[in-house]
């Protein structure tokens, strides 16, 4: 009974969450180019007026492709947020990423094909710190398990720091945000023109924005499972954290520029290799 | 009935212009002009786009292409012609390829004047697109519901 209203407050939550944490990313960029910016509820009006616009679909099985990407990401959020196992959360994360690859390229657009190709490297690019990241948690607690990792004495990432870093920085591939915004191009035309969601209008337009939303709230989940003890104080510090590492996130899409997909690959990889690996190594020592 | 003209994205066609007006254009996007405050977003893609901001006349080669673009944009729908070129043709109307202004090709709704247009009247040509395009969109919902099966 109870998961069962954790997993309704989690689909009903999350949304609003991740919209505002978009709103307030588009109002803070704003700002940083010294702008007014749009009001902080922006994304509500874009979704509601995408799902009142004209349905006008390249491809009828696009629609279903985003549905499903769409319920796979809330089962990831949901797993996650009633306390299951965070390996099978990132498991089915994948696969919901999967279903949005094939919603792109059923248009068999140039455009889409391109961005959805992308995204496909991008994901093997953060696939390994992601993996890492759940063998962190094993070696520091034992388990995979959410509901017993939040149980710990001390935080996480007194362990697991090297792990910590490295999925910050792969956030920025996983949020597309600049420098690593191969796959779609968050900002005006440019020559992916919107790359994966080109073709996607209207309602299934908003279907994406809405499973942005709810990956954003289960990622700042999986941030905050770093910071969370036993002690209820350590939930206020993980909001706090998560909103300093959303912050880092716009600091750096607003100051850098879109790399080359090699570049990405080997600099995530490096990072990874530094942080989590040699993190990996000292816990195995270690222990 | 919900706000929907909170949310007005563009799409920019320049057609057979200067580019006078196109750099205007993409100054309304600058922080200094931040159409962006209105809920104002430059998007590339037709498919995305609410109101169709086009530069320039239509000459023999880019008719379709305005065509085919304003074909692509899902209802409801704006069109707003900024500069005289798009208007009528301006000073390259009596050319061998030129057709006339964007109204020879598809409906136009909004007209702004100026060569180039200045940000300030292409910013308010925008604004009262939006109030038109909320008025679309209101027409478009009572027609759906109309359509759909009691
Ligand atoms: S109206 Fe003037 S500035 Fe604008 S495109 Fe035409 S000639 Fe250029």
């Amino acid at each position: 009974m109870n998961v069962f209203l954790g997993v309704l407050a989690y689909i009903v939550l999350a949304p609003i969450v991740g919209g505002l944490l978009q709103g307030m990313d588009r109002k803070i960029s704003a700002r940083m180019q010294r702008r007014v910016g749009p009001p902080l509820l922006q994304p509500f009006y874009d979704v509601i007026k995408l799902l009142k616009k004209q349905v006008i679909t390249v491809s009828t099985s696009q629609t279903f492709f985003l549905l499903t990407y769409l319920a796979l990401m809330i089962l990831t959020g949901a797993m996650f947020y009633t306390g299951m196992d965070i390996l099978m959360c990132f498991f089915v994360m994948s696969t919901s990423a999967t279903f949005l690859y094939f919603a792109s390229v059923v248009t068999s657009s140039p455009y889409a094909t391109i961005g959805a190709n992308r995204e496909l490297i991008q994901m093997m690019t953060y696939e390994p710190a992601v993996l890492l990241a759940c063998v962190g948690f094993y070696l520091a607690e034992g388990t995979f398990n959410v509901g017993e990792i939040v149980q710990t004495r001390f935080s996480n990432i007194i362990f697991l720091p090297g792990f910590f870093i490295a999925f910050v920085f792969i956030l920025t591939i996983k949020m597309r945000k600049s420098p690593f915004d191969l796959s779609a191009s968050h900002h005006m035309h440019q020559e992916l023109v919107k790359g994966l969601t080109t073709e996607m209008g209207a309602q299934n337009l908003a279907i994406f924005q809405i499973a942005e939303w709810y990956e954003t709230a289960f990622l700042i989940g999986v941030v905050g499972l770093y910071i969370v003890n036993a002690n209820p104080v350590s939930i206020v510090a993980a909001v706090v954290v998560v909103l300093l590492v959303y912050f880092l996130e716009i600091l750096i899409d607003n100051t850098s520029a879109r790399m080359k997909w090699e570049k990405m690959l080997n600099i995530t990889w490096l990072v990874t290799l530094f942080t989590a690996g040699v993190n990996l190594l000292v816990l195995m020592l270690v222990r | 009935m919900a706000n929907i003209k909170r949310s007005p994205w563009l799409l920019h066609y320049d057609g057979s212009s200067c580019n006078g007006c196109d750099i205007e254009v993409l100054a309304c996007l600058t922080p200094v002009y931040d159409a962006e405050r209105f809920g104002v977003m430059n998007t590339g893609d037709p498919m995305q786009a609410d109101i169709f901001l086009i530069t320039g006349g239509i000459n023999t080669q880019n008719q379709s292409v305005v065509k085919q673009l304003y074909d692509q944009m899902p209802r409801p729908k704006v069109v707003v012609a900024v500069g005289v070129c798009a208007c009528t043709g301006g000073v390259f109307k009596d050319c061998y390829n030129i057709l006339g202004g964007a109204d020879t090709t598809i409906p136009v709704d909004i007209y702004v004047p100026g060569c180039a247009a200045r940000p300030q009247s292409i910013i308010d040509g925008i604004v009262q697109a939006v109030e038109l395009f909320q008025k679309r969109s209101e027409e478009h919902d009572a027609l759906v519901k109309s359509k759909k099966p009691a």
